[in-house]
């Protein structure tokens, strides 16, 4: 009788835990299984391989700076400066390789240095000053983009041999390509499921999510962990900045705009919580595909303003927000 | 000490003091534990029991003395060190994350690993060995928030054991468990005390301690009193160690008689429930409580006594019935009503839903006063440390000091400040709801004197106790729920005993209604079906 607790909770979770579990997830991937439907319903040659192939080769860069930000927002925290971040790296990047002749192997691994850095400035601010991270993050969402200006206030064009050839790069298979970008942010995405899954620092993230008093009590790492997951943020968005400056072919100080809120959008649709805690990065690269086809869809729609894509994200975070909510309820 | 004089404490601690700015918390304890053995640390509120225990596991520093565990001085600089030489510390709340599987909760920080990747299969089959070990079938890869508290203790527990425990520390951790789920604790602590473990226990339920210790310390103002064998210190003998007066206040209250319930109806009523109720909350009631009167509410955690209390301070809002406040219909629209026609709630949270840790005992105390004041008209101070230095007294709340952090106090003091913030807004209905629950010996019955001496006054009270005896020694009349659902409503003469009490809440058969019939439950089944 006395084991009875443990087994009724038991026998219960057994049965619902799996579809609970990835639920925001499913619920992902039928939004995304009916918007592309209804892209190949509505449109001639929406249906071509290559149409979705492009929604990774234009989102590469976002991609990147969604799986950073999935890190911070597991931990329960925020990274709002990851678009300027991308901005000063694109600015920077072509500063130096235009203006300053520097060589390209330098530039790359300095300016992906400087953003894990900036990351792990503000993660240490966050942690050892105990500051909301929103606070530190709009410190250096400003910092970063003031920075921009102070390079250059015009846009800088890209032409070192090296940038452009990555850029032009295509890997092509049975008529269809993708760039180099996507291969580095699929690379990445895979590396961030690893780390997430199989490491302790990725286990230590989900811990402190759940509950960071516990984990200090467990004896996890909090501190080394939560400066991670903001050197990992401020790591990817530098990264997505370079493939950004792939895309572009140039550093503008108005690149990545806004594009934080796009990062926490897709994290969010892909069902991670804002809470901390709970979340999987195949979620956030569904939560990015989604942003990408409504872009698509309203391109090929033609007649419609792109803000509309602004006007379907909100609606869809409405949602997600209360899906998440009432699953969580439910699960109590 | 007499009887294991020739085996070896695991753990002897000499001498220890420790000081806080103006306050001596420890003075010259000593305390040892040996294998093979339960042994309760036993005081009261801010008798030192947490600070000794933080003490021995890093928390705090040492200011003096010596602590030895296993032969070896040990001095320990956080719980992490303290954890993994061997003593680990099993808190009230657990302090797992609710958002990871049981398996993961059990080896996080220790996962075994294959070139840096977790073996995920290896870490859920270990998990599965160890809770068998502890007599326990949980399905290792449920997330731990979708089990009872008690198993999520129990996984606690199993953490601490895999750390290879010598010494297990269990803080007051039965505070939230009902009967069954303590009965499954306890078969565990004996299984581990037979393995040798030595586990240093604190509750504040004296019958628990009586049934699971082999010997206790006594800890009174940062002192220790003595240390005993637990069948040689009668029940009495050890309320007095720790109080270190006379159990004067409780016996009074005991030879009390009770005021006779039929003067009391005589009188208006202050409250009056006719067919309350809500849906999922608990089902429509009919209660009414008149001046000076105390009503008890008896029943089952979660069987919807503070379904109740919520409905009659407008916490949650009646979906059907009718509420009546002196006579008069009302609207329960929210708290606000309610505290408008003078109806105060203490709530069971203290914690969550009442008290503001960041703020100081008298600014906690003014909150209720000043909110029904309206803020445009601030109560000066003068009036404001008149009145709080007034029931900081009368209360005894500990340090006698105003500006204290209301965080920094203990579990039974922060009840009392809890209580002088409604008892200052002079309340004609005061609905008490678990006010001694986890609260030490001494405090309960200051807080049980209080109760007595202001419906004598004329406060009507409605009184929330898991503790029958609590209840049946302080109510004029008792109603008991069970599965939220009012069952039964008796007034409290001689003829009431827990047993009857305990009789209708495990068959649903008092003078029951209808519509629910006994039934086939024994009372096992009844303890399960309350989880809530």
């Amino acid at each position: 009788m006395t084991a009875v607790p443990g087994t009724v909770a038991n026998g219960r979770s057994r049965v619902l835990r799996p579809q609970q579990k990835y639920l925001p997830i499913f619920a992902t991937l039928a939004l995304l299984v009916l918007m592309y439907s209804a892209g190949v319903l509505r449109y001639d040659g929406f249906s071509d391989t290559q149409v979705v192939l492009n929604v990774f080769v234009d989102n590469a860069f976002l991609l990147v700076v969604a799986v950073g930000m999935t890190f911070v927002i597991l931990t329960g925290g925020i990274d709002l400066s990851v678009g300027s971040v991308v901005a000063l790296t694109t600015m920077l990047s072509a500063s130096l390789l235009e203006e300053r002749g520097w060589s390209p192997y330098l530039v790359l691994p300095l300016v992906l240095l400087l953003g894990a850095l900036l990351g792990f400035g503000m993660g240490c601010i966050i942690h050892y000053f105990e500051i909301q991270p929103f606070i530190v993050t709009l410190a250096g969402m400003f910092l970063a983009r003031g920075l921009c200006y102070t390079i250059s206030t015009s846009s800088i064009t890209i032409s070192d041999p090296f940038w452009t050839s990555i850029a032009q790069q295509r890997f092509r298979f049975g008529g269809f390509f993708i760039s180099a970008s996507v291969v580095v942010a699929l690379v990445v995405v895979a590396i961030g499921i690893y780390v997430l899954g199989y490491t302790r620092l990725g286990r230590n993230t989900y811990a402190i999510g759940g509950n960071p008093q516990s984990a200090l009590l467990m004896g996890l790492p909090v501190a080394r962990t939560r400066i991670a997951v903001y050197t990992i943020s401020g790591f990817c968005s530098a990264l997505g900045g370079v493939l950004l400056s792939f895309y572009m072919l140039s550093g503008n100080s108005g690149h990545g705009l806004g594009l934080e809120l796009d990062a926490i959008a897709a994290v969010v649709i892909g069902g991670t919580l804002l809470t901390g805690g709970s979340g999987y990065l195949v979620g956030t690269v569904l939560g990015v595909l989604v942003l990408g086809l409504i872009q698509t869809i309203i391109t090929f729609q033609g007649d419609l303003s792109s803000w509309w894509t602004k006007i379907v994200i909100g609606v869809l975070l409405f949602v997600f927000i209360v899906l998440q909510r009432a699953v969580t309820r439910r699960q109590r | 000490m007499e009887t294991s004089g020739e085996a070896r404490a695991i753990l002897t601690m000499t001498g220890i003091g420790k000081r806080f700015p103006g306050v001596r918390a420890l003075d010259e304890v000593d305390f040892r534990l040996f294998p093979g053995e339960v042994h309760a640390l036993m005081g009261e509120n801010g008798a030192g029991k947490s600070t000794l225990i933080k003490v021995l596991t890093g928390v705090y520093d040492v200011d003096e003395g010596d602590i030895v565990l296993d032969g070896a001085p040990v001095r320990f600089t956080g719980p992490l060190q303290a954890q993994q030489a061997g003593v680990s510390t099993v808190y009230q709340e657990v302090n797992l994350c609710a958002n990871l599987s049981v398996a993961e909760n059990i080896h996080i920080g220790r996962e075994p690993r294959r070139f840096g990747a977790i073996q995920w299969g290896e870490l859920r089959r270990r998990s599965r060995h160890l809770l068998d070990g502890l007599g326990l079938d949980v399905d290792v890869s449920a997330p731990l928030g979708s089990l009872s508290l008690a198993v999520q203790q129990m996984v606690a527990i199993a953490r601490a054991i895999d750390i290879s425990a010598k010494v297990l520390i269990l803080d007051e951790p039965t505070s939230s468990l009902d009967a069954g789920e303590v009965g499954q604790l306890f078969r565990v602590m004996r299984q581990l005390k037979g393995e040798g473990m030595a586990i240093l226990f604190v509750s504040h339920f004296l019958d628990q301690v009586y049934e699971i210790s082999d010997r206790m310390t006594v800890l009174r103002n940062g002192r220790r009193v003595g240390e005993y064998a637990t069948r040689e210190l009668s029940q009495l003998d050890l309320v007095s160690a720790m109080i270190g007066k006379e159990l004067a206040a409780l016996e009074e209250l005991e030879e009390q008689p009770r005021r006779s319930l039929a003067a009391l109806e005589r009188d208006r009523p202050v409250v009056e429930a006719a067919g309350l109720g809500r849906n999922g909350a608990v089902a429509p009631f009919s209660l009414t409580i008149h001046r000076g009167e105390v009503v008890g509410l008896a029943g089952l955690l979660g069987s919807g006594r503070t379904e109740v209390a919520r409905l009659l301070f407008g916490a949650d809002r009646a979906d059907a019935g009718a509420l009546k406040v002196d006579g008069e219909p009302v609207n329960m629209r929210g708290p606000r009503t309610a505290m408008a026609r003078d109806i105060a709630f203490c709530s069971e949270n203290r914690r969550t839903e009442g008290l503001v840790a960041e703020l100081t005992v008298r600014e906690n105390i003014i909150l209720a006063l000043q909110a029904a004041r309206g803020w445009s008209r601030p109560l000066p101070r003068r009036r404001q440390d008149e009145l709080v230095d007034r029931y900081v007294k009368a209360l005894r709340i500990v340090p006698a000091n105003p500006e204290a952090l209301v965080g920094q106090l203990s579990g039974g003091n922060q009840q009392k400040v809890l209580l002088a913030r409604w008892l200052i807004t002079e309340p004609r209905l005061l609905i008490l709801d678990e006010p001694t629950r986890g609260i030490d010996v001494g405090a309960k019955a200051e807080i049980q004197r209080l109760v007595v001496t202001l419906s004598d006054g004329g406060m009507a009270v409605l009184f929330i106790s898991a503790e029958l005896e609590e209840v049946l020694r302080l109510s004029h009349k008792i109603a008991v729920l069970r599965d939220r659902r009012m069952v039964d409503e008796l007034a409290n003469d001689d003829e009431v005993t827990a047993e009857r009490i305990m009789a209708i809440i495990a068959s649903g058969n008092g003078t029951a209604p209808p519509e629910a019939p006994p039934g086939p439950h024994g009372p096992d089944v009844v303890v399960l079906g309350e989880e809530a």
